[in-house]
């Protein structure tokens, strides 16, 4: 816990970094609801109620060793299969692996990933890394691609139809699923294909955000094909992969088609891991460990369940 | 002329009072009278005529009179009046004076994000309401330097920060009944007594973890609370309640999206255009259920007609689908409503931009006013519209008189006065995977939140905006679950003549710019306009300017700490004089690149905004503080 009050978090950094050193002095002297609540209002960065009422701090290590070096990992506390504050997630391993690689302890800064994550964690220098970022992204600099998914079709494996292109003349009649993010115009490559076909009206949005008091917010849409309330679900692999095994009822993953679209339009992506544009020896550090444990990064992804695409490609020289 | 009269009934100091010499004002405005009544004054002329009168006389469309504030002394709304006016009848401080203007006092709020709230002036108090963590400080005006007299914390969850899109701002508190009420970012109504700082009561109507929050400043009017809520970015279904002033309690609810029943529109809905009448059209717009997570989001400025009792505000652009995606009007997205505010039914609808392709909220403010068209008196509504428009509509039934680009336009070709509809440039629409250049103007529209105010004694409508154009790409980049955000494609760069800002006085009566001065930032601040014929506003690199309300000279200029995205007010102090107040402190979505440290290296983060804005961080830095200026 100690090596947690080593930083501020977020913005209204001068609110987290006054309450800070009453970490100690809370948990000692146990003050009242007031200062409790002031603690909470200042370190807490997510927006879960129920998944962040059991930890009073934005962040914890594992083993922390006084003058060992950390590895600070910006992530989301509600997002299986990717990382939750369990350490049960994809991300949380493979952290874990790269933590083992640099003899470093491991520190989590926990923020809900949604528009700002990057701003206030990694950019606001509470942490160091992202374990999971697409290899394009333009806010990081991304080490080498360790994994390529692709978008998927997650339907139940009773349905009476199968679904494997955004051609298949079945889609005008089922009611499908997809994500989508914001106003801002720019949505899941799903929601376009379909509304390039001319599939609107049979189309139904989840927020990615969702309701994140909730479990993994990501997840409801999965949930609604187990439950029946859409046919068929178009997501991200990670998420298909993990839910189609976690779900009351057997659920079937089927990559789309096309891989992509013309003129421009991928259902493939490759995923890296990010650090800040200067920090190009952590980066170097994280290309070495990538290319070393190749064999236990791809271990623990086949035992998440991740749908893979191929290899990824190799990444731009630098 | 005017100047040395002083208004009888605008020496009240409560808004129940207001109420009473709106009435009055109504009257001597029908009796056609030279104005409210009047008495010579030997004192220090700083208050100058009642709107109405001067603007009579010379055929100048005056401040619609049941919603003007005659109380000039205060500032107890951050529109100052009902109508939006921003028109304060002080009038000490003249274009001839100016220069002499000197710093009074400074406050530091001790918050570094975007400061766009308006102090508010209540007797020998003011109060000042911080962006996130939203606290609100008393400062006693009696007193040499103004000192605190205490400080609210609403401890409003941290985690908010994370919902808010562009900057964790405020947009400004309102005083009514003893009471300072005003919005958390974590979407709480709170009411502070204005006394003793004790919170009053508190009411949470938006719930964070969906997305909401609110930045927006509420109106009270009719015992009232008026409440709407941001976060259309992240799909969240738009509303407005109401809350009861007195318990906090909510009345009700009118979403901007859904069935009649979820909209209040019953059986006094009469909009002016065929386009916005039937049955459930909040839902029939849309395809399937996309309706259910449509935008419409309800942070903008609201206005209060008591003489024909219609709230007005208006809604958010449609979310969170690519246009391609959601084929229809969209209702009742980027549009104004007119609304009984005793039971939320709608009156009367009006839609700036059907079926929105460029993020064009309707959220702006309105300014009501009386005017002469055609040989008769109408009574108008004044709306610079972020697709590049001023519109004036007929505040009673919601037809469009006129529609006039107040900047360089290419996303449409007007607005058609038959049918009311604005006409799309389709050239300029997004394309999928495609590029689409030189798009005017781009997202924060020709002008975005940031509020005009009106000059009874000019005619004139100060519009602080921008001047920006947009590249933008529907797609190529997008948004993988589970993975950070990549955000649109969209960059922003100066529009024509290459100037980011303009502020411009508008001719209301003849749809034309009568001066402007362009600025090299966006003019991100509010406005104030007075009966010295002084109007003052502030620039993102930190000048506070004080200019000639006929001609635009620049009378007088301050340089402040950090960028100036805050909104001037004026009061008369407690010694007498006329004060005028600005909060310093840049942010917000134009100065999200110094608030929030963005790296300019990426073009299109926040939104597409810092692409215009690179040099902002060597122009200014962020820090927030109140500056106070006399003669």
């Amino acid at each position: 816990m100690s090596s947690a009050s080593d930083h501020a978090l977020g913005r209204g950094a001068e609110r987290a970094v006054l309450s800070i050193p009453l970490l100690a002095l809370v948990a000692v002297a146990g003050w009242g609801r007031l200062a409790a609540r002031e603690l909470h209002a200042a370190t807490l960065p997510t927006m879960a109620d129920t998944a962040s009422a059991d930890v009073g701090v934005l962040s914890w290590a594992i083993a922390a060793r006084p003058g060992a070096r950390l590895l600070r990992v910006c992530a989301d506390p509600n997002n299986m299969p990717f990382t939750n504050r369990a350490g049960e997630g994809f991300e949380n391993r493979l952290a874990e692996l790269v933590a083992g690689e640099m003899h470093a302890d491991l520190q989590y800064t926990w923020w809900a990933q949604r528009r700002g994550f990057i701003r206030n964690t990694l950019k606001a220098g509470s942490c160091d890394v992202v374990m999971g970022v697409p290899t394009s992204f333009e806010m990081v600099a991304a080490t080498r691609p360790y994994y390529r998914s692709t978008y998927v079709f997650v339907t139940r494996a009773d349905a009476p139809f199968r679904v494997g292109s955004f051609d298949d003349p079945v889609l005008r009649r089922l009611r499908i699923g997809v994500q989508i993010i914001g106003d801002d115009y720019a949505n899941t490559p799903p929601a376009h294909a379909l509304s390039k076909r001319g599939i609107v009206g049979n189309v139904h949005g989840y927020t990615v955000y969702g309701d994140y008091s909730q479990p993994n917010p990501p997840a409801r849409i999965i949930d609604a094909v187990a439950k029946g309330d859409i046919d068929v679900a178009v997501v991200w692999g990670p998420l298909g992969g993990w839910y189609a095994r976690h779900e009351a009822v057997k659920l079937r993953v089927v990559p789309v088609s096309p891989q992509i679209e013309l003129p421009f339009l991928p259902f493939v992506f490759d995923i890296s891991m990010g650090v800040r544009r200067q920090d190009a020896a952590l980066r170097d550090t994280l290309d070495a460990i990538l290319v070393r444990r190749r064999a236990a990064v791809d271990s623990i992804l086949e035992r998440y369940a991740v749908p893979r695409a191929g290899q990824p490609a190799l990444p731009n020289v630098s | 002329m005017l100047a040395s009269q002083k208004l009888l009934c605008g020496t009240s100091d409560a808004p129940a009072r207001m109420s009473r010499c709106a009435m009055l004002l109504t009257v001597v405005a029908a009796l056609g009278t030279t104005g409210c009544l009047k008495e010579k004054s030997d004192d220090r002329p700083v208050t100058a005529a009642v709107s109405s009168s001067a603007s009579n006389a010379s055929g100048l469309p005056t401040i619609a009179a049941a919603a003007t504030s005659a109380d000039d002394g205060q500032w107890l709304m951050p529109q100052k009046d009902y109508a939006n006016s921003r028109y304060s009848a002080l009038a000490e401080i003249t274009p001839e004076n100016a220069k002499n203007l000197k710093l009074a006092f400074t406050f530091s709020t001790g918050v570094l994000r975007g400061h766009e709230a308006p102090p508010l002036v209540v007797g020998s108090t003011m109060y000042v309401v911080t962006p996130f963590p939203n606290y609100l400080y008393a400062l006693d005006l009696s007193k040499p330097g103004a000192p605190i007299k205490w400080r609210y914390d609403p401890r409003a969850d941290m985690s908010a920060q994370g919902v808010a899109c562009c900057d964790v701002v405020n947009r400004g508190a309102v005083y009514s009944g003893g009471k300072i009420i005003y919005n958390t970012l974590d979407g709480h109504t709170v009411a502070v007594d204005a006394n003793d700082g004790h919170e009053v009561w508190n009411t949470k109507v938006a719930n964070i973890n969906l997305g909401e929050s609110i930045t927006m400043a509420p109106l009270v009017a009719k015992g009232k609370v008026f409440v709407g809520n941001s976060g259309g970015e992240f799909g969240v279904r738009g509303w407005l309640t109401a809350l009861d002033a007195g318990s906090g309690k909510i009345a009700w609810r009118a979403y901007s999206t859904g069935p009649d029943s979820d909209v209040l529109i019953g059986s006094r809905y009469k909009p002016f255009y065929p386009q916005d009448q039937g049955k459930d059209l909040g839902v029939k717009s849309w395809p399937g259920d996309a309706w259910r997570i449509g935008g419409g989001t309800v942070w903008g400025w609201l206005a209060y007609d008591p003489e024909l009792d219609l709230l007005y505000y208006g809604t958010g652009n449609p979310g969170p689908w690519n246009p391609d995606q959601r084929p229809g009007d969209n209702k009742f997205s980027s549009g104004i409503f007119a609304r009984d505010p005793d039971d939320g039914q709608a009156v009367w609808y009006y839609q700036w931009s059907p079926h929105d392709m460029f993020d064009y909220d309707g959220i702006n403010e309105q300014t009501l006013l009386d005017m002469q068209m055609g040989g008769q008196t109408r009574k108008v509504l004044v709306r610079a519209e972020r697709n590049g428009y001023v519109y004036v509509l007929d505040r009673t039934t919601g037809e469009v008189l006129s529609a006039t680009p107040f900047g360089f336009v290419n996303t449409s070709k007007g607005v058609d006065l038959k049918t009311g509809r604005l006409i799309y440039a389709m050239d300029k629409a997004p394309q999928m995977g495609q590029v689409v250049r030189d798009v005017c103007p781009s997202s924060p529209g020709m002008k975005d939140w940031q509020p005009s105010a009106y000059s009874p004694r000019t005619g004139l409508l100060y519009l602080p905006h921008q001047n920006l154009c947009m590249d933008h790409e529907s797609v190529e980049a997008s948004y993988i679950a589970g993975t950070p955000y990549v955000g649109m494609i969209s960059k922003f760069y100066p529009g024509p003549g290459g100037k980011r800002g303009v502020y411009q006085a508008w001719d209301i009566v003849n749809r034309k710019e009568k001066w402007s001065i362009p600025e090299e930032f966006p003019v991100w601040s509010g406005t104030l306009a007075t009966a010295g014929d002084v109007v003052f506003y502030g620039t993102m690199d930190g000048w506070f300017k004080a200019v000639d309300a006929r001609n635009g000279t620049l009378l007088w200029s301050f340089k402040t700490g950090s960028g100036i995205i805050g909104q001037p007010i004026t009061y008369r102090g407690p010694d007498g004089k006329q004060y005028v107040a600005i909060e310093s402190g840049v942010g917000g979505w134009a100065g999200a690149i110094v608030a929030g440290p963005i790296d300019p290296r990426d073009s299109t983060a926040a939104l597409g905004f810092v692409n215009a804005m690179k040099d902002l961080p060597k122009a200014s830095t962020k820090g927030g503080m109140l500056y106070v200026f006399s003669l």
